[in-house]
């Protein structure tokens, strides 16, 4: 480090200052390492923070047991039309409505016009939010599968049972705040930013189904 | 601190022996026994020892309930029970932490309305506000989770809709909120970490408070005049002038304290978290404690989405909006100090200021009200209405009264405002 051999013991890294007048041609150059290493050692700490750091702000996350937890299989067979049943998910409900012919005949009259269409926040159709997928050669648009959290503030809505309140819509009602839902389960009217969530699933066979 | 005290002679060997080492009691004699505070404080002004002694309360009885307690959704509600019925005196450790909670917020809202209408926050202790700020929010992160503890229908939803609070920040919200949960939905691990940060907090609130009160004692106390001492007229030494008349306040505080506690412990309570938690079951009517009803209306008023005009592309959903009006209302307070910059403290010489700070309290309480009702019709209505007026206190009528308002004259100094006055 430094040149020993020019100045001496007087223009030592540690004491520039010392010098008073006296010029010490290497100075400049002195300064410019100094930077350096100081800002490579305050970079590898604020890496060594960071590395230090991940593990705790991790072990916060979802563990192992619980992203283990993310499938269900559903029956159903005892479900008639009309009605809903709602069943756990990852520690969620999940709103399992068969439809009436007149919930689905509702639901897809805004599909088909335009500007009811066009003043939905969060536009979907109501043929995107059931699976087209045929089994055994029929439809099945009177399934409804839905996670029943409001998109609000996480609220479950009402409207599964026959004696809940339904909402202007004549879907769900979300009695937090007041949003509420269509026979599709899309966003009409209140603060949630966007339609119950569809959770990914499967048909296995015409009566059962499995979530995740 | 130590290094320009002259020894005090405390005329008892051990504690000159102690004092000549470190130097704690002539440390207290000087910050609470000659310490020089204005001699007019009204009774607003010990609203600040009660909430030093509701401190205390709550940890107290919080650390003995914590030797009770399991963090665990399958025990949780049943050994809270369990202390209710079975811990010898355990309902009135319990009755004391839940009632005190809010005897705490009342006592801060007190101390914080008293600031704004004296102008406490004003040159030269904007940091003692700010640290009082900071000591209201960390109370409502610490009152919020304390609430989840006991593991009922309100601690469910409640710790649910909060924390789906940060879901509205865009792109990552939803990462976030999994994070802060550490799974798919409020469960064990969010109520584990809950009861430890719950336990925590509060000494973080009490290293908040020493900073608080370290500010004060640099800059003085702010008094009912606005104006600050001149000479030794115009003060009393602290003991025994405010130790007693604190300790007055303290006690009527603690007699109505008392009450509830005995007599209606529940009253401020909800009958709702007196049922387990039920994650498929939503309470019908979701209502926060009575302290965060004003900030709830305020999340509750944004109810439209601002858009980029002649297309669909949201920029604001009503629930970011909701989300940042309610932070903004909080941020409002923060930098009060340089909203306000009439040089005249007191509302007693602000005669238009003293007008729009009872609108200001008014609006504050209307908030709480409507926070409580059902989100529909006229009270949706009403909480915008009082939203906007809260907003523009801070960021309109505040900033147009220091250009326009005509202060009072201001006495010379507290001692002849007190002669004149018994004239």
């Amino acid at each position: 480090m430094g040149n020993p051999h020019s100045h001496g013991a007087q223009c030592s890294h540690d004491a520039p200052q010392k010098h008073g007048q006296e010029e010490c041609p290497d100075n400049g150059h002195d300064e410019s390492k100094r930077d350096f290493i100081f800002i490579s050692a305050a970079s590898m700490a604020a890496v060594g923070t960071g590395v230090v750091a991940w593990p705790f702000v991790a072990t916060l996350g979802p563990a192992k047991d619980t992203l283990a937890l993310s499938t269900t299989e559903i029956d159903l067979s005892p479900i008639q039309e009309g009605q809903a049943v709602t069943v756990m998910w990852r520690g969620k409900p999940v709103f399992i409505r068969r439809r009436t012919a007149q919930d689905i005949e509702l639901a897809r009259k805004v599909d088909g016009d335009a500007t009811a269409f066009n003043s939905l926040r969060d536009k979907q159709k109501d043929t995107d939010r059931v699976k087209q997928s045929t089994f055994g050669g029929k439809e099945m648009p009177q399934w409804l599968v839905m996670v029943g959290v409001c998109t609000h503030l996480g609220c479950v809505p009402m409207g599964q049972k026959p004696t809940d309140m339904r909402g202007d819509f004549d879907g769900w009602f979300c009695p937090c705040h007041g949003s509420h839902y269509d026979s599709a389960g899309r966003i009409r009217k209140g603060p949630a930013p966007h339609n119950l969530a569809v959770p990914t699933y499967t048909f296995l066979s015409e009566n059962r189904i499995r979530i995740g | 601190m130590a290094g320009n005290t002259t020894p005090t002679d405390f005329g008892n060997p051990v504690i000159n022996w102690i004092d000549k080492r470190l130097p704690v009691f002539t440390m207290m004699q000087k910050e609470y026994g000659v310490f020089p505070t204005p001699r007019n404080f009204n009774y607003l002004w010990n609203f600040g020892a009660i909430a030093m002694v509701m401190l205390m309360v709550m940890i107290a009885s919080g650390l003995v309930l914590a030797m009770h307690y399991t963090a665990d959704t399958k025990l949780s509600f049943n050994v809270v029970e369990r202390i209710m019925r079975d811990v010898d005196y355990g309902w009135l450790v319990r009755y004391i932490h839940m009632n005190g909670a809010s005897m705490f917020f009342i006592a801060v809202y007190v101390h914080i309305f008293r600031g704004l209408y004296y102008g406490s926050y004003k040159q030269p202790r904007e940091l003692l506000w700010i640290l009082g700020v900071l000591i209201l929010l960390l109370m409502m992160a610490t009152a919020f989770m304390g609430y989840v503890l006991p593991w009922g229908q309100m601690s469910f939803w409640g710790a649910t809709v909060i924390t789906n609070l940060f879901s509205a920040i865009p792109l990552i919200g939803d990462t976030i909120v999994t994070w802060l949960w550490g799974g798919f939905s409020v469960d064990n691990p969010t109520l584990t970490r809950f009861f430890a940060l719950h336990f925590l907090l509060p000494f973080v609130i009490l290293g908040v408070v020493f900073l608080h009160i370290a500010a004060l004692h640099v800059s003085g106390s702010n008094n009912p005049l606005g104006i600050e001492p001149k000479s030794d007229k115009d003060t009393v030494p602290f003991s025994p002038y405010y130790t007693v008349k604190d300790l007055f306040g303290v006690c009527v505080f603690l007699i109505i304290y008392a009450a509830f506690v005995f007599y209606a412990p529940n009253y401020m309570g909800h009958p709702d978290n007196y049922t387990p938690a039920n994650p498929m079951v939503t309470p019908p009517h979701i209502v926060p404690e009575w302290y965060f009803l004003p900030f709830y209306a305020i999340l509750r008023s944004f109810t439209i989405d601002i858009v980029i005009p002649f297309t669909d592309i949201i920029i604001i959903s009503s629930k970011l909006g909701g989300v940042l009006l309610m932070f903004g209302s909080i941020a409002m307070m923060f930098i009060l100090p340089w909203l306000d910059t009439s040089p005249v403290r007191s509302a007693r010489f602000r005669p238009l200021y003293q007008k729009f700070f009872w609108l200001h309290l008014a609006v504050c309480i209307t908030l709480g009200f409507m926070g409580a009702k059902p989100p529909e019709g006229i009270y949706t209505v009403i909480s915008q209405i009082c939203t906007f007026l809260y907003f523009a206190h801070y960021l309109i009528v505040l900033p147009l009264l220091n250009k326009y308002e005509k202060p009072l004259p201001l006495p010379p100094s507290i001692h002849e405002a007190i002669l004149a006055q018994k004239k």
